[in-house]
């Protein structure tokens, strides 16, 4: 391409580093390029070592979905090992991951998304008491007074004065901010309240996992004693302070998160028909809450729709995965064409690009440390609007009703979701639906403690000595950012091959050896009616991309070489 | 409004100085005030726009808010989650009222060029830099790149003209899972590439959000490190290993151990020694500061401590439910153990104690060398100083 490229890099509000190399002409996209540009190999660090460690390394391919990798990890092992854990310990893995879906959900809209939608120099040009009002109108949440609003506004206004820090350098006044200033100010208000709302709902993990980012899983089970006799375990006291984040939580997405993404939406409805991007998307379903191997059963199973079909769910074969390095660095045996299981992959980081520092990547076929995971040879969108399509595609009756209603609000049809408003807002509504399964988890929990079964931990299989020679296992988990998996291989007692198959992996992959895009990629070029008013204050391609809520760290990664004589074998 | 408040004020100096500094007077500057409670409708609030501009007009007499750089190399972005958490200074105050965060890819508005323009405009002026994440050495450092440069060359010119550079993170201190074996990507953390000036390590993976945080107000408060360890670590965090002050520490020195996790001693709250626990070995204000506003910290909700404080964890601390080997004589009846234990916790504490005495000793020396408790800081206006010091050295 002679053509000279649109460069975004760094893109900002997300995890890990991602730059996006764009062809734009007359204010539209022509075609997208999505680049990863971190790589560190953790899966190769895990050969060799001691399975029952691994969920530590795996947690730590990313801290924002943290947690997501270790469960995922524990279950790939318990699956291997044939271990079965405690009901306590399964309802309390359920609780944390919840709880930091919620957490990452409303962090992700407000802290890395909003200011995509909300000019934060106008709302300091709001009317408090119209904001006040405004608010009122949409959600009975109670800081909602005009006095509220006039002190974020001072303070806001104050600090912007002595300096603009994060907000430094922001398009503000960009033709494309809809939002009156009230409803900017209200937006930014809930900036500011979720940053501590976060870190209070966030301590369940701190009561069952003794820390958080990165809080503590264990294959077996969880290693937090439940005795209602002690100090030090969980007791009355941890119980009654995780009702009350429980709560807090749920009221916090019911009364600001939902009724804000509708609240904004409405201003931005040509954006249900902006960002659409493959039409093929996967959810390994309810069944992902609690399953170690292959994702089965459950309210609605594991499922795909594909090519553009939203009316029909097919089920979901873990043998029809494959992971392409095409337009990634790493080179294998098997040559570029080729796509691996990930049973199979023998891959090795093969660095091709420009010596850094480069001005572009895209001019070569290989521009990306992202693989290429393809489902039946198709490009697959994962993470909330797949798993809402595929639930309503399926009649969980819930999620329809939900669904139903919010496009009613923003008259729009089943379509819309896969654009990126719908993919924002399908954020939303999930948070309501697992803010529900809150309560019941929990009271699930308090019943078995009630019923005297309180164990958490099944030691039957902790000793290696318990464990076959040879194993494999796979560990599925629904991820804030979509299905996730991770795939080991156990051989006397010692990890010989590791493979995480990751949701951003699947979202912002490169082109695969047939040319298709990965989802970023075609949310971007795929009508080529994507706008770009201003190619240096790129807003609308934020906000698209944005609307998948990347995590670079966690897509990038690598498969372990050698089988150590293990033989492939696919399930 | 962000075009003429952005530029020319640089954080060092209080606004209404900065204002003096270009010309406007006390007058000019409070009927600035009253414009801008205009704007902002204020009017119509209780007290009305006069007592709203004077309000504005206090706040930003006093604002100084010293510019901070916080980078993000080759990491997971844990470490900046958990600054998120803090309690002690949360976020908001932190970034409203207390630093200008000029640029942090995680929390900042602008992207690509526009993110680029404010970080070198950031990085001309006076700032504290602030890393998380490792810098790959091999290929190149093609392992990770930022706006089309690589994690060295983007570091080296943050850190050219920073008053402070704060490695945040076991991934910034020596570059943690990453380069754990067979460290692929060359990773390694920013004291071994920025060689020419004392680096403060909040070790851990991630480091508990008050101890990052802290560390920065104790640089605002005092306008120097505070006193280190050998390993550049905080000795406010880090002094002390958790076993020290740990909730368990009693059933340690009776003998009374967890064999297996959930088991009767398990939920007795007993020691988890036995089931790998490396709190003996690890230098971390986790039983404390705890984690998590003071909720918790692993050891007290049931799972052993990996040691993740302390440096190469990942292939020194591994595997994680071995225990520490040397730290007692396992195999005797209660009693026996408990006394062997007591005698054993001593030596190990006194071993400690000698270790601990070695890292200070070697922590002075470096202090010596750089004199960071007297390298006065430009971030905080303190540039006279600085000059005069220059000169004498």
């Amino acid at each position: 391409m002679a053509s000279e490229r649109i460069v975004i890099d760094p893109i900002t509000r997300i995890e890990g580093h991602l730059r996006i190399e764009l062809e734009a002409d007359n204010g539209r996209i022509g075609d997208a390029w999505a680049c990863a540009t971190q790589f560190r190999g953790i899966e190769r660090v895990l050969q060799g070592r001691d399975p029952r460690d691994a969920w530590a390394f795996a947690q730590r391919i990313c801290g924002v979905c943290t947690g997501v990798h270790a469960i995922a990890s524990i279950r790939a092992v318990e699956d291997a090992i044939k271990c079965k854990i405690p009901p306590c310990a399964e309802l309390i893995r359920n609780l944390v991951s919840g709880m930091a879906t919620l957490q990452d959900h409303v962090m992700h809209f407000y802290h890395l998304h909003a200011l995509d939608w909300v000019d934060v120099m106008s709302a300091l040009k709001a009317d408090p008491a119209a904001t006040s009002r405004l608010a009122a109108s949409v959600s009975p949440w109670p800081n909602n007074s005009a006095t509220w609003y006039a002190e974020v506004q001072k303070r806001v206004a104050a600090s912007a004065a002595g300096g603009l820090g994060i907000f430094s350098g922001g398009y503000w006044g960009h033709p494309a901010y809809r939002l009156p200033p009230e409803a900017n100010l209200m937006a930014l208000a809930h900036y500011l309240e979720a940053l501590s709302w976060q870190r209070d709902i966030i301590r369940l993990h701190t009561i069952f996992a003794g820390k958080n980012p990165h809080p503590n899983y264990l294959v077996g089970g969880m290693a937090c004693s439940i005795n209602l006799n002690n100090q030090i375990t969980v007791n009355q006291v941890r119980l009654d302070e995780m009702a009350g984040m429980i709560d807090q939580a749920k009221r916090f997405v019911l009364e600001v998160y939902y009724p804000d993404v509708l609240a904004i939406a409405s201003f931005y409805p040509d954006y249900a028909a902006i960002g659409a991007s493959s039409p093929n998307l996967m959810a390994t379903g309810e069944s992902a809450w609690s399953c170690s191997g292959a994702p089965a059963g459950g309210v609605f199973p594991a499922a795909l729709l594909m090519d553009g079909n939203y009316g029909t769910a097919h089920p979901f074969d873990p043998k029809k995965l494959a992971e392409f390095v095409s337009s990634a660095w790493y080179s294998q045996p098997e040559g570029d064409r080729q796509g691996l299981h990930p049973w199979q992959g023998q891959t090795e980081p093969h660095y091709t690009g420009p010596k850094p520092p480069f001005k572009e990547l895209s001019d070569r076929p290989k521009y990306t440390w992202c693989k290429a995971p393809r489902y039946d040879g198709r490009a697959v969108q994962v993470g909330p609007n797949a798993r809402i399509m595929v639930a309503v595609a399926q009649g969980h009756a819930e999620t329809v009703q939900l669904a139903k209603e919010g496009l009613g609000k923003l008259r729009a049809g089943i379509e819309a979701l896969n654009s990126t408003l719908g993919r924002t807002y399908c954020r939303a509504l999930e948070s309501v639906i697992l803010a529900r399964r809150m309560d019941q988890w929990f009271a699930q929990l308090n019943e078995r403690i009630k019923s005297g079964d309180t164990a958490t931990f099944n030691k039957e299989r902790w000793e290696p000595s318990t464990w076959p020679k040879q194993a494999q296992g796979m560990g599925f988990m629904e991820a804030a950012r979509g299905t996730l998996s991770h795939w080991i291989e156990i051989e006397n007692g010692r990890i010989v091959r590791y493979q995480a198959v990751v949701p951003s992996t699947w979202n912002s992959s490169g082109r695969d050896p047939g040319g298709q895009r990965g989802p970023y990629e075609e949310a971007l070029a795929g009508g080529g009616k994507h706008p770009l008013l201003d190619a240096k204050r790129p807003l609308e391609v934020l906000r698209t991309i944005h609307s998948f809520d990347p995590c670079i760290s966690c897509a990038v990664h690598v498969l372990v070489p050698g089988g150590g004589g293990v033989e492939v074998k696919v399930r | 409004m962000n075009e003429s408040m952005d530029g020319g004020w640089s954080g060092g100096e209080g606004f209404r100085d900065y204002l003096a500094r270009r010309g406007v007077t006390r007058r000019d500057f409070l009927s600035f005030c009253g414009r801008m409670a205009v704007l902002f409708g204020a009017a119509s609030l209780p007290g009305g726009g006069r007592a709203f501009a004077k309000d504005v007009a206090e706040r930003l007499s006093g604002a100084k808010r010293p510019s901070v750089i916080y980078l993000q190399l080759q990491e997971c972005t844990g470490c900046v989650e958990s600054l998120l958490r803090s309690g002690s200074s949360p976020v908001d105050r932190l970034v409203l009222e207390q630093i200008s965060l000029d640029y942090n890819e995680l929390l900042m508005a602008p992207s690509g060029t526009a993110a680029e323009e404010v970080l070198k405009e950031a990085e001309g002026r006076p700032h504290l830099l602030l890393v998380n994440g490792s810098v790959p050495l091999n290929a190149d450092g093609a392992y990770c790149t930022i706006g089309g440069d690589s994690a060295l060359n983007v570091l080296k010119r943050a850190a050219q003209k920073a008053s402070a550079v704060i490695a945040v993170g076991a991934c910034a201190e020596y570059g943690c899972v990453q380069a754990a074996s067979p460290n692929l990507t060359g990773a390694v953390g920013v004291s071994d590439v920025i060689t020419d000036r004392p680096v403060v390590n909040i070790s851990g993976c991630p480091p508990i959000a008050e101890t990052i945080t802290a560390t920065l107000t104790y640089y605002l408060a005092y306008g120097h490190p505070p006193p280190l360890d050998g390993n550049g670590r905080p000795l406010f965090a880090y002094g002390q290993r958790i076993h020290d002050k740990c909730p368990r520490r009693a059933s340690f020195d009776a003998g009374q151990f967890a064999d297996s996790f959930d088991d009767d001693n398990a939920r007795q709250g007993h020691c988890l020694y036995r089931l790998g626990c490396k709190g003996p070995a690890t230098f971390a204000p986790c039983a404390t500061v705890e984690w998590n506003m003071g909720q918790s910290f692993p050891i007290k909700a049931g799972h052993p401590c990996l040691g993740c404080t302390e440096r190469h964890f990942y292939d020194r601390m591994t595997p994680f439910y071995d225990r520490l080997p040397g730290f007692m004589v396992p195999g005797l009846g209660v009693e026996a153990t408990a006394n062997t234990i007591g005698i054993a916790a001593v030596a190990a504490s006194v071993g400690g104690v000698a270790v601990h005495s070695a890292a200070t000793v070697i922590a002075k020396k470096r202090a010596k060398k750089a004199r960071p408790e007297t390298l006065p800081l430009a971030v905080l206006g303190d540039t006279e100083k600085r000059e005069e010091q220059d000169k004498k050295t």
